[in-house]
């Protein structure tokens, strides 16, 4: 019977291995030729240290794993592991898979720091935050890279009610590092009919100082910043200039949102827009100078008589929690840099039909503000923008 | 015969309905068609003989300002959704 040497000896023979110097050379070519470097340690071997651009798939879980981190069998992968032995027998079972251009790294982890080559602590979560986003961890797209990504990222919410609500909670749910909520509103008992961050006891409170705390509650990891004010042309920028990656937008009013269109065009910070009325809403996502802005979608609000608010016509209690839980998807989403974004499509749902419809969003070139030649180029005023009466903005 | 959306902001001009059906070949005598009917339409729908700035007309899905305007052709089937802009948040 063959030994454990003996079939390594025999496997090491069957495959292609490289020393650290090769290695090192390889990994240093420019990113089409790079290979994809994977490391199949254990993740305590991994939390000690990696070669930087690693990623992490235990040799246990390789075969299963390896399709979703390299689909194209044809790209070069370079393993490692501790010594060479384990990532030899990896590589022979990716050459079985079809991979094929797999490379041992022989000596592995070991000879590359000794060599005085280059290693990184990987950013990792602490086994509490490994629990708590354990559904995260096992989707591909997100993982522990993505929850890091998550955790790092900051999220600005306008307004919470309808829309802000279910959006913040699934944020805060979802591990979103920093939440920011503008709102000046305070809670009201007509409000509880689908305003799910609120609740009866908190009647009178800060809907900003509301929901924090119910988020809070719900996960500590979330660093919560309130602005108990309403959004203006004179906060607005110092509220944006406390560093937001994605804006979610669940303004009630028309004067809010050309507002924040205007100033997150020109902050470059990405709006995941959502509106309800009655039984319909939209969704979008406006990336400034990538996809079209709410100006380009709308050029001008309709007069107020034609644009009754949920507060004057209604809307069902539950379809903030849709639009709103899109809109946290989208935000999700870009944070996590994963699928595609709605930019360039507003998605429209009708919840009597059940029916979800989608129209084509385009860029306007001559959009005042993020067209090629903008009129626009500081904040007007809004409210009189909206109002119904002509203005040579 | 082409299907034409009405949004919930406008339906108070249409008796409550969703869905009208309009005659023409054009966007605007589509229009044109559903003005005759409901005449409350008109000033949300059209403004100096364009359609009005704040509301979107798409025909499958493209906003036809981005194709012929009013004159955009409307093939039989197709269906045309108006959308003006909605402000609510549910706050």
């Amino acid at each position: 019977m063959a030994s454990y040497r003996d079939v390594l000896q025999q496997v090491k023979a069957e495959i292609d291995e490289v020393d650290v110097t090769r290695a090192r050379e390889i990994l240093s070519a420019a990113d089409g030729d790079r290979p994809l470097l994977v490391d199949v340690r254990e993740l305590d071997e991994w939390t000690e240290g990696r070669i930087p651009g690693a990623i992490h798939i235990p040799r246990g879980f390789l075969e299963s794993r390896i399709e979703q981190a390299a689909p194209d069998r044809a790209r070069p992968i370079l393993l490692y592991c501790a010594g060479g032995a384990r990532s030899a027998f990896a590589a022979k079972s990716l050459a079985e898979l079809g991979y094929e251009n797999v490379t041992s790294l022989a000596g592995g982890y070991t000879d590359w720091k000794r060599s005085g080559l280059p290693t990184e602590l990987p950013r990792t979560l602490d086994a509490a935050k490994r629990q708590r986003y354990s559904r995260h961890l096992l989707i591909p797209e997100v993982g522990e890279e993505g929850q890091l990504k998550l955790l790092a990222s900051r999220i600005l919410l306008i307004g919470a009610g309808g829309l802000g609500s279910p959006a913040s909670l699934y944020l805060a749910a979802a591990g979103v590092g920093r939440l920011g909520i503008v709102d000046d509103d305070v809670v009201d008992a007509s409000n509880l009919q689908r305003q799910i961050a609120h609740s009866t006891e908190r009647l009178g409170e800060s809907k900003a100082e509301s929901a924090k705390r119910t988020i809070e509650a719900l996960n500590p990891d979330v660093d919560v910043v309130t602005y108990k004010e309403r959004l203006t042309s004179e906060n607005i920028d110092r509220i944006l200039a406390d560093g937001w990656d994605v804006i979610v937008d669940g303004a009630d009013n028309f004067p809010t949102r050309y507002l924040l269109n205007d100033a997150a065009v020109w902050h470059g910070i990405p709006i995941v827009h959502g509106s309800i009325y009655r039984f319909e809403g939209q969704v979008t996502v406006f990336k400034p100078h990538e996809g079209p802005c709410y100006r380009c979608l709308f050029p001008q609000p309709p007069p107020p008589e034609l644009a009754p608010s949920c507060a004057e016509g209604g809307v069902l209690g539950v379809l903030p929690g849709i639009v709103g839980s899109l809109q946290a998807s989208e935000a999700l989403k870009l944070a996590l840099g994963a699928g595609e974004s709605l930019a360039g499509r507003l998605l429209l749902f009708d919840a009597l039909a059940t029916e979800f419809n989608e129209v084509t969003l385009r860029r306007d070139p001559d959009c005042p503000v993020c067209g090629e030649h903008p009129t626009i180029t500081e904040y007007i005023d809004y409210v009189e923008f909206c109002s119904g009466r002509p203005t040579h903005a | 015969m082409k299907t034409v959306r009405i949004p919930p902001t406008l339906r108070t001009e249409t008796d409550g309905k969703r869905e009208v059906h309009a005659a023409g070949g054009t966007v605007r005598e589509l229009l044109d068609d559903l003005v005759s009917r409901f005449p409350g339409l008109r000033t949300q729908l059209v403004n100096d003989d364009e359609i009005a700035p704040f509301v979107n007309v798409y025909v499958e899905g493209e906003d036809v300002r981005t194709l012929d305007g009013l004159e955009t052709e409307v093939q039989d089937g197709s269906t045309v959704i108006l959308l003006p802009a909605m402000a609510g948040g549910g706050a």
